[in-house]
């Protein structure tokens, strides 16, 4: 026993980035050779970002921010496929903004990725639009709130807004029945809420996808403000089945593709690295009170 | 005259957006100076890599220590506008209306060497730069959570619900808890402590860091305080 607390005691911190890599690799390989992911039951905040898309008519724009980079994009990419996933299969407009400088990739990978490939009859400027990036951050939102198209008045293909059909009857942001912010930080869901929700008086319903360390930031918006919220890859694994549920209840026949199971497949590999920190945790606090009963022996 | 100056545009920039949020009439003031910000924002940039190209210049010309990693950051920098700019490997447009234009195409667009210095230079270096975090957090748990008082104690085990019942372990650990003590599964218990707890603390932090915004704001409205503006030096 005292051999194993003094290994404790002194362990290089290369074995613990070892174990992290074995925790994290191990179920990634094993997912990705049986195909395999574990089963996930969405909270109230994943039902409730689900809900609102659903709840939409058809042919209702939708805006979808995207407010992240290719830093959180592991964690953030699989929601905004799925967001984007459900959108089409439910026939709303798509209108995509970027406060982030490098959002505007994260949209053309996720248009190419879902709408060019599976939603082929969608046609650009009519269904969906991809307005690029605007510099600004929240006087962007500020701007939108009076006067939409002076906030972005060109898309990224160079179409004046005034001409995109996709944007008809939208002259402020508050004529979005819907606000979709994929957040990684400033400016994000919290900016979104304090600049157009609050300014609008509750009348804009937003729904955010955000990292894990926003997550607990948000709760306290949640769900007045916000109404619904997808907290980090847990939160994208939840929406992401439900979203899968829904369509495969249609179409039992039809095969998942991978793309839609990223989410799940991730979680694999975060029940790995948790049970690791957990274990971390315990083996160190068993050190921390075997060190501290060798001391109270030797001064006494 | 350097101070005053831009205290006053501070004075009123500020009273305006203030008063287009309260009163109907005065929205389009708002408008007027969320879109100077915007283009101010957008010269900022401009700011940012000329500092940027000056402090790593320095570094260089003076051999100070890491004198490398500014040459490779002005390297860098240099490519990326170069091509960025110069929209190298972009084709043009395919909106009809800009189809005759050479550079009218985005300069990320496929075959672009923007968009390859994007895909396989920025993705994979920020994405390794962001999954770090997980060694450096495990080791940091190894070291550093320690029960050493009811506080710590506390942490531990909110940090034990959270971690396990954000995955499928928290499932399979308390999945048999029959349906009246399903409050006690951990992923119940995790969204609990999340929706309680996490947005009573939250809320206290934010409502805390209002009152100080608003406060702070008006003294820079008034005038009082203006050490934004940095010092006289």
């Amino acid at each position: 026993m005292a051999r194993f607390i003094k290994i404790l005691e002194t362990l290089d911190r290369r074995w613990i980035f070892l174990a992290m890599a074995i925790a994290v690799a191990g179920p990634i390989i094993y997912i990705g050779i049986t195909g395999k992911t574990l089963p996930e039951k969405s909270t109230p905040a994943a039902s409730a970002v689900y809900n609102a898309i659903e709840a939409l008519p058809a042919g209702s724009s939708v805006l979808l921010s995207f407010d992240f980079d290719p830093a959180s994009s592991g964690e953030l990419t699989p929601m905004a496929t799925s967001l984007v996933h459900q959108c089409a299969a439910r026939g709303l407009k798509m209108i995509f903004i970027a406060l982030w400088p490098l959002g505007p990739q994260m949209i053309d990978e996720t248009i190419k990725k879902v709408i060019r490939a599976d939603y082929p009859n969608l046609i650009e400027d009519v269904d969906y639009v991809n307005l690029g990036f605007q510099s600004g951050n929240e006087s962007v939102m500020k701007v939108m709130l009076t006067d939409f198209a002076k906030a972005f008045p060109i898309s990224a293909s160079g179409s004046a807004v005034s001409t995109i059909p996709a944007l008809r009857g939208i002259a402020r942001v508050g004529d979005f029945p819907l606000i979709i912010t994929i957040s990684a930080g400033y400016p994000g869901a919290k900016e979104w809420i304090q600049y157009v929700v609050s300014a609008s008086g509750g009348k804009v319903k937003i729904v955010t996808g955000c990292t894990g360390v926003q997550t607990p930031q948000l709760y306290a918006y949640y769900p007045v403000q916000l109404t619904g919220m997808l907290g980090a890859i847990k939160g994208a694994a939840e929406y992401e089945s439900l979203v899968n549920a829904s369509l495969a209840s249609k179409d039992p026949s039809a095969v998942v593709p991978a793309k839609y199971l990223e989410a799940q497949r991730r979680m694999g590999p975060q029940l790995g690295a948790h049970l690791l920190m957990v274990s971390l945790i315990i083996l160190g606090n068993i050190a921390f009170f075997a060190q501290r009963r060798e001391k109270a022996r030797v001064n006494s | 005259m350097k101070r005053l100056i831009p205290m006053w545009i501070a004075i009123i920039a500020g009273f305006a957006m203030l008063f287009s949020a309260f009163f109907p009439h005065t929205e389009s003031w708002g408008e007027v100076f969320g879109n100077i910000f915007n283009v101010v924002a957008a010269i900022a940039f401009v700011l940012g890599a000329g500092s940027l190209a000056k402090i790593n210049l320095a570094k260089v010309s003076r051999r100070d220590a890491g004198w490398g990693y500014a040459a490779i950051t002005l390297i860098c920098f240099a490519v990326t506008l170069f091509v960025g700019l110069g929209k190298i490997g972009v084709h043009p447009n395919p909106n009809p209306q800009f189809a005759a234009l050479a550079w009218s195409g985005e300069k990320n667009s496929e075959g672009s060497v923007f968009g390859w210095i994007y895909k396989y230079g920025l993705v994979p270096i920020t994405s390794t730069m962001f999954a770090l975090l997980a060694f450096y957090v495990a080791s940091a748990a190894f070291r550093a959570f320690r029960a050493k008082n009811i506080e710590a104690i506390l942490l531990l085990s909110t940090a034990f619900i959270i971690l396990l019942g954000r995955t499928f372990a928290g499932v399979v650990l308390t999945g048999w808890l029959p349906e009246w003590a399903s409050g006690l599964r951990l992923e119940n218990l995790s969204v609990y402590i999340m929706q309680v707890f996490n947005t009573a603390g939250n809320r206290a932090i934010i409502i805390g860091i209002a009152l100080g915004v608003a406060a702070t704001s008006l003294r820079i409205l008034l005038g009082v305080d203006r050490s934004w503006m940095g010092s006289r030096d």
